[in-house]
C-alpha cells in the first residue's frame, strides 16, 4: 500500500478539497479544526489558490458566498461555536441556491463549551442551522479516509443540487491520523450558467439573491427547493450496515460513535447476542430505508451518540416507533466506551431497559 | 499479533506524539491497519500529552485506547493515571529517571528505562522518547534497522534528514538497555 | 438630432422604488455613468446591501449579488478573489449596513486594502425600516427610535467613517461627497470614477461616502432636505478627500 499516507482527518479534508478543485478557502481559527486552515495557508499560495483568514466566522462564510456566486468551488471550516456564527450565511446560501462546502469539526457545547469531541450539533446540521425552510446535505465521516472521500463527494453534491454540503465530523475525526489513499476519480464540474462572472455584454445580467418580497413567489421558490430535496432524499442517502441481517438489536451510530459501537458489536456477538449496526453516512438525507427494513425483524434499537439524544429522533421516525429505541450516550466532550455500549446491548437484550 | 493497543503519555514537549506517530508509520509501512489519536488543546502546552496508537491486522474500530496492551509512561502523573488501565498481562514502559516509584501491579510486565538520563548522557536530551521506543520495539521482537529507518524517514522531514541517524542511535540505546 | 442626455447603459430602464426626492437615484446614475465611461459593465459585479437600496440588483445592468445585512464587503472580497484580474467589484451600502451591523467587514476590507470599490450612502437614518436612528444620526436628531433627539450620553456619538478609516494604513482612497447641488454632483462623479479607476489600476480599497437625503424619514420636502444637508450634515461630516495614498506618495 505504497500510495497510502498517514494524515490527520483535518488535513485529509484540506488535501481532498484541493484535489476536488477547490482553490478558495476562508476561515477563522478555532480548536479542533485549525489544521484545515493551516494546511490551506501553506498549500494555496503554491497552487495559485487563495487562503484568507477572515476577521470572523461571519465574514468567512460571506466570502464563501462571494466566491460561490462566481461559480467556483469554495469552502470554509469551523467548529461548533463558529458554525453558529455561520448560521446566517448558511441560510443565505440556501436562499440563493449557492453550492458550498462547510466543515464542522464538532466540540462540546452549548455556548463556548469545551474543545473535546461531540456530536451535539446534529439538530443544527440536519435541520439547516439558520432561519427559514432549508436543508444542507450532511455527511458524517467515520474514518480519515472518509474525511477525504466525503469532502470530494460533498463538492460534487453541492454543485449538482446547488446547495451547501456540510461535513459533520468531531474532534476525534479531525485530530486522528489514519492511512489515507488520495487516489480519487474526480468528476468534471458542472456548468454554472447562473454564476455572476460578468455579463461580458453577451447576456442579460445574472442576479444571485435570496430576497423575494412577493409571498406567492417566495412560496413557489420554497416548494421548488423542496422538490429538489425530495430527489436528494430518494437518491443520495448513504449508510453502512454491519451484521444487521439477523440482528435482534440494531445500533444506530455515526462518526466516532459508530467506531466505538463496532467494537461493542463484535464483543456482543462473541457473547452470542445478535446485534448489528447501521451507520448513517448521510445524516441529511437520513437513510430511512435500512431502519424501516430492520424494524420488521429486530426487536430493539439503540442510538449511540455524543449528544443528549438528537439522532434518536430520526431513528424513531425512520422506524415509525415500531420498536423501542434507547439512548446510549456521553456528552460534553466525553466519548462512550465500547464497554458502555456493550452494557447497553446486554441491558436491552435482557429486557432490562425500556 | 492481531491487534495491539498502545498508550503514550507524558509531559508536553517530551515527544509523546512524535513517538506514537513513528510507531503508527512503522505499522503502515508494514501493511498493518493503524490509527493515531492525540490528546489536543491547552493541555499540549506543557501539561499532560498523550496519544493512542492501534496497530492491527483488522480494520481498526474505536481509535481510543482506554485499556492499552502497552503503556509508555514518561512521567509520574501518567503512570498514576493509566497504570490500572493496562490489560492484565500487558506491558508498562516507565521512564525511571522521572518516575521514582515502582509499578504496583503484579499482573503486568514492567520495564524501567532511565530514558531521560540516557538521553542526556548521549548528548541528545530531547530523545528520551525514542530511547523508550527502541525498547518497545525490542520487546515486541520487532527491531529491524531497515523498517526503523523507513519509518523514521516518514516522520522526520527532509529538512532535518541529519536527525535520522541520531534518532536511530537513540533507539538502539534503548533497545540495548537491560 | 444629437442626443445630449440619455440613460446610461449600465442602468436598466425600469421605475426605481425610491421615495420622491431621495438621492439614491442620482447616485445610481453616477455609478452607472462611470461604469459606461470606463467600459467595464461586462466584467463588473455589484453587491447590494440590506437597506433602502436592497433592490439595486434590479437596477444595474451588470451582474449583481444581494448580500446579507452588512456583509457586502466580505462577499465582495470573495468575488474579487475569485478572479482578481477580470472582476471589477463594487458594493453599494447604506449607513446601517456599512457602519453598524457590517462595521467589522468594512474595517477589515479596508485594512486589507481589498481591491474593491465601496459606495457608502450616508443619510443619517434607517430608511427602509421607517426612520430609526442610524450609527450616523446626528446628536439631537429625532428619529423613531430617538424620539426625544439622539442623546449621545445615552446612545453614543455618530461614527465618522471616512475619518475613522483614514487612520488605517490599508485603504487607498477615502472621500466624502454629496449630491445636493449640480456642483456637488459633479465632484461626486469624479470621486466615484476615481474609486473605480483605482480598482482597475490595482491600487486597492476605495470608499466614497455620499451624504444623502431622506426627505420621507427626515420629514421634509425634498428641497428642505437638500438644504438640511448643507446646514446640518456637512458641518458634522465635512466634505473632502480623507485619504489618497497614491497622491501622498507622489507628494513625498
Amino acid at each position: 500500500m505504497a500510495d497510502k499516507v498517514l494524515m490527520k482527518g483535518n488535513e485529509a479534508i484540506a488535501e481532498a478539497a484541493i484535489i476536488a478543485g477547490c482553490r478558495h478557502y476562508f476561515g477563522y481559527p478555532i480548536t479542533p479544526q485549525t489544521e484545515v486552515a493551516a494546511y490551506m495557508a501553506k498549500k494555496m499560495p503554491k497552487i495559485g489558490g487563495c487562503f484568507l483568514q477572515a476577521e470572523s466566522e461571519i465574514a468567512a462564510i460571506n466570502m464563501v458566498y462571494g466566491v460561490s456566486s462566481t461559480g467556483k468551488r469554495v469552502m470554509t471550516s469551523s467548529s461548533s461555536p463558529g458554525i453558529s456564527l455561520k448560521g446566517e450565511g448558511l441560510s443565505y446560501l440556501a436562499g440563493s441556491d449557492l453550492p458550498a462546502l462547510v466543515v464542522n469539526v464538532q466540540r462540546g457545547g452549548p455556548g463556548l463549551g469545551g474543545i473535546q469531541p461531540s456530536q451535539s450539533d446534529y439538530f443544527q446540521a440536519t435541520r439547516g442551522g439558520g432561519h427559514g425552510d432549508y436543508h444542507m446535505i450532511v455527511l458524517a465521516p467515520a474514518s480519515v479516509q472518509e474525511m477525504a472521500e466525503l469532502t470530494v463527494k460533498g463538492f460534487d453534491l453541492a454543485d449538482k443540487y446547488r446547495m451547501t454540503s456540510m461535513i459533520l465530523a468531531d474532534g476525534t475525526m479531525g485530530q486522528m491520523m489514519e492511512p489515507v489513499s488520495l487516489d480519487f476519480d474526480i468528476n468534471p464540474q458542472p456548468e454554472k450558467p447562473w454564476a455572476t462572472t460578468g455579463t461580458k455584454m453577451e447576456r442579460e445580467h445574472n442576479i444571485v439573491n435570496s430576497l423575494s418580497l412577493v409571498p406567492e413567489e417566495l412560496e413557489m421558490l420554497n416548494m421548488k427547493r423542496y422538490e429538489r430535496y425530495k430527489v436528494i432524499e430518494e437518491n443520495e442517502a448513504m449508510y453502512e450496515e454491519y451484521m444487521v441481517d439477523d440482528a435482534d438489536i440494531v445500533i444506530a451510530a455515526f462518526g466516532i460513535a459508530a467506531r466505538v459501537s463496532k467494537n461493542a458489536v463484535n464483543e456482543a456477538r462473541k457473547q452470542g447476542i445478535k446485534v448489528g449496526l447501521i451507520r448513517p453516512i448521510t445524516l441529511w438525507p437520513f437513510p430511512k430505508a435500512p431502519f424501516e427494513k430492520a424494524a420488521e425483524t429486530a426487536k430493539a434499537f439503540i442510538s449511540v451518540e455524543l449528544s443528549m439524544g438528537q439522532m434518536i429522533e430520526d431513528v424513531k421516525l425512520a422506524t415509525n416507533c415500531k420498536r423501542p429505541v434507547t439512548l446510549c450516550n456521553r456528552v460534553g466532550g466525553m466519548i462512550p466506551s465500547p464497554e458502555q455500549v456493550l452494557k447497553a446491548i446486554i441491558d436491552v437484550n435482557n429486557g432490562g431497559v425500556k | 499479533m492481531s491487534t495491539k493497543q498502545f498508550l503514550f503519555s507524558g509531559f508536553g514537549g517530551q515527544g509523546i506524539l512524535f513517538a506514537g506517530k513513528f510507531l503508527a508509520y512503522k505499522g503502515l509501512i508494514e501493511d498493518k491497519q493503524v490509527s493515531w489519536l492525540p490528546s489536543y488543546g491547552p493541555e499540549m502546552r506543557g501539561g499532560t500529552a498523550s496519544c493512542s496508537v492501534i496497530i492491527s491486522d483488522e480494520p481498526v474500530g474505536s481509535p481510543i485506547v482506554s485499556n492499552p496492551d502497552m503503556l509508555i509512561a514518561m512521567n509520574l502523573p501518567s503512570l498514576d493515571k493509566y497504570e490500572n488501565a493496562v490489560v492484565p498481562g500487558g506491558v508498562i514502559f516507565a521512564d525511571s529517571t522521572l518516575i521514582e516509584r515502582k509499578v504496583n501491579r503484579d499482573d503486568v510486565t514492567v520495564y524501567y528505562i532511565p530514558a531521560t538520563r540516557l538521553a542526556s548522557e548521549n548528548g541528545t536530551p530531547t530523545l528520551a522518547n525514542m530511547i523508550i521506543i527502541g525498547k518497545v520495539l525490542k520487546v515486541l521482537g520487532d527491531f529491524s534497522e531497515d523498517a526503523v529507518r523507513a519509518a523514521l524517514g516518514k516522520v522526520i522531514s527532509a529538512k532535518h534528514a541529519d536527525m535520522l541517524e541520531v534518532n536511530l542511535k537513540a533507539m538502539q540505546l534503548g533497545a540495548d538497555y537491560e | 438630432m444629437a442626443v445630449v442626455f440619455d440613460k446610461p447603459h449600465a442602468l436598466i430602464d425600469v421605475p426605481l422604488h425610491y421615495c420622491p426626492g431621495c438621492t439614491h437615484g442620482i447616485i445610481h446614475r453616477l455609478v452607472a455613468e462611470v461604469i459606461d465611461e470606463l467600459g467595464i459593465e461586462g466584467r463588473t459585479i455589484g453587491v447590494a446591501p440590506v437597506g433602502c437600496s436592497v433592490m439595486a440588483y434590479n437596477y444595474f445592468n451588470c451582474d449583481m449579488i444581494e448580500a446579507a445585512h452588512g456583509r457586502a464587503p466580505a462577499v465582495a472580497t470573495g468575488v474579487k478573489r475569485a478572479d482578481p484580474e477580470n472582476n471589477v467589484v463594487f458594493t453599494y451600502q447604506g449607513d446601517g449596513d456599512l457602519a453598524s451591523i457590517g462595521m467589522a467587514e468594512t474595517v477589515h476590507a479596508a485594512a486589507r486594502n481589498e481591491n474593491i470599490t465601496v459606495i457608502f450612502i450616508n443619510n443619517a437614518i434607517y430608511g427602509m425600516t421607517g426612520g430609526q436612528m442610524a450609527p450616523t444620526s446626528l446628536p439631537g436628531q429625532v428619529t423613531q427610535t430617538s424620539p426625544y433627539g439622539r442623546d449621545p450620553k445615552h446612545c453614543g456619538y455618530p461614527i465618522k467613517v471616512c475619518e475613522m478609516l483614514s487612520e488605517l494604513e490599508g485603504p487607498e482612497y477615502l472621500e466624502r461627497v454629496t449630491v445636493n447641488s449640480v456642483k456637488n454632483i459633479r465632484t461626486a462623479k469624479k470621486a466615484i470614477k476615481k474609486a473605480f479607476q483605482n480598482q482597475l489600476d490595482g491600487k486597492g480599497f476605495s470608499l466614497i461616502e455620499v451624504i444623502s437625503s431622506c426627505p420621507t424619514n427626515w420629514g421634509m420636502t425634498p428641497q428642505a432636505a437638500l438644504k438640511w444637508i448643507d446646514e446640518k450634515m456637512i458641518p458634522y461630516y465635512p466634505l473632502g478627500v480623507y485619504k489618497d495614498r497614491s497622491a501622498e506618495k507622489e507628494a513625498e
